[in-house]
């Protein structure tokens, strides 16, 4: 049994196609999970009850079910109700509304470790909650929560291999479609990790230059 | 100017101020002093309405700020706060701390929040920091700064709630010093502290608390030197 690598330089591009695709639905859903999370998070903290009840409901349930599961749900159980989405809108809601649950956490964590004083200094000087929020608190809870920001983030592009199981031709998916014609798994989905792993390395480790440089200037 | 009638806060079943009764004129300097405990930051957090208080009244210029339905956020804006632990906002400069109230509470526009903001930091010795962040300053420097924070709302009357308590010794004479420039100013001032030096040179009156009373009150010469109140010596035995 020997190892044959050419099958990989063969089929190169069409492993790029699907790493395109995983990138354009990790950074959509980054982005709106980002948003959903710290809506959520601000809905968590909120004085409102009702608002406190559902945030909560969503963030448990989210967390409390399989990314999988919600995922077939989505794009196999929906269209039972009527609703219909293609494979990449579900894709990018599924990956959004499972990864503002772990993110809402994640905020709701760094205001909270924001000290009181600055809330109360904030109102002292006349602005509102929302205000106060929006200048004061949230721009030094953001701060403080990249790390396990940059976590998720991570968690989130390796996550989306999931997509695969709803035929969504991605990274992991364009390596199964190799392996149906030429059966090399071990190069295929070596190659494949050293992918996800070079992506989320060059990551991690931008991202931690430009927390360095953030800090610097408070 | 401040009236304040049978003012009363619990926390829980913890009463803290117990029926607080006096009045702050215009350009009066009003030293607190008390015991931990005595209620003395409460009551003073209840002037801003920082602490919501259960009953009685504090009326400024004319109008109840205790009544259910007034705009907080305005009345804040004539009520400058100085806190103990500065509470600067960590991510902005000094500049910007100073501007960003006038600018997005009063809409001042930008170039005019920057000069304002500059003309503060000038009165408080720190026109060169301005582009400092708080953590590059020394904790006399961040309560400078907090004060000029302070002041570039235009308040009518301005808080300092133990202003010089978490300082180091080196450091309270230069803040002790921009308040002393600012009672020389006119400006209406009620002051939590036990800096009897500052009392005694800047302040109209003193005002000693206990258990949420005031127990006595009067010139600082009198309630320092000469207090009527038993309790009264007993506290002065211990601070001074």
């Amino acid at each position: 049994m020997t190892l044959d690598y050419s099958v990989i330089v063969k089929n190169w591009p069409f492993l790029m196609l699907g790493l395109q695709e995983t990138l354009r639905i990790s950074s959509l859903a980054v982005t709106m999970g980002f948003c959903i999370g710290s809506l959520v998070a601000l809905a968590r903290l909120s004085r409102f009850n009702l608002l406190k009840i559902i945030s909560s409901a969503y963030i448990e349930f989210i967390r409390g079910t399989p990314l999988l599961v919600q995922l077939f749900i989505l794009y196999y159980g929906l269209p039972q109700l009527g609703i219909d989405l293609d494979r990449r809108a579900a894709a990018a809601i599924g990956l959004s509304i499972n990864s503002g649950a772990y993110v809402a956490e994640i905020v709701r964590a760094g205001i909270q470790s924001i000290d009181r004083g600055q809330m109360e200094a904030a109102r002292s000087l006349g602005m509102s909650g929302t205000m106060a929020m929006i200048h004061v608190i949230m721009p030094q809870a953001l701060r403080r929560v990249i790390p396990p920001l940059v976590n998720e983030l991570i968690m989130l592009i390796k996550d989306s291999s999931l997509l695969s199981v709803i035929a969504l031709t991605e990274l992991m998916r364009a390596g199964e479609h190799i392996r149906t014609r030429t059966y090399q798994d071990f190069e295929i989905f070596t190659t494949i990790a050293l992918i996800y792993f070079v992506i989320t390395y060059a990551l991690s480790k931008i991202l931690g230059y430009l927390e360095r440089r953030l800090q610097v200037s408070d | 100017m401040i009236k304040v009638r049978n003012l009363h806060k619990s926390f829980g079943k913890l009463e803290v101020l117990c029926g607080i009764d006096t009045e702050i004129s215009k350009g009066e300097v009003v030293v607190i002093i008390g015991a931990s405990g005595s209620g003395k930051s409460t009551f003073l957090r209840c002037l801003n309405l920082l602490e919501i208080p259960q009953k009685g009244q504090i009326i400024m210029d004319g109008v109840n700020i205790c009544e259910p339905g007034v705009n907080l956020n305005h009345i804040r804006q004539n009520v400058g706060m100085v806190f103990q632990h500065f509470n600067l906002f960590p991510h902005k400069t000094a500049l910007q701390n100073i501007s960003l109230a006038p600018l997005k509470v009063k809409n001042i526009p930008p170039q005019e929040a920057r000069n304002l903001a500059l003309s503060q930091l000038e009165k408080v010795g720190l026109l060169e920091k301005a582009n400092a962040y708080p953590r590059h300053l020394s904790g006399g420097q961040q309560q400078r700064v907090a004060i000029a924070r302070a002041l570039a709302m235009q308040p009518k009357v301005m808080l300092f709630d133990e202003p010089t308590s978490a300082l180091d010794p080196e450091m309270i004479k230069e803040v002790l010093n921009v308040m002393k420039q600012m009672a020389r100013d006119g400006m209406t001032m009620v002051v939590v502290s036990h800096e009897m030096g500052f009392a005694r040179e800047a302040a109209d009156r003193v005002i000693y608390l206990e258990g949420g009373i005031i127990a006595e009150e009067g010139p600082p010469e009198q309630v320092f030197f000469h207090p009527q109140a038993a309790r009264t010596k007993e506290f002065l035995s211990q601070i001074l």
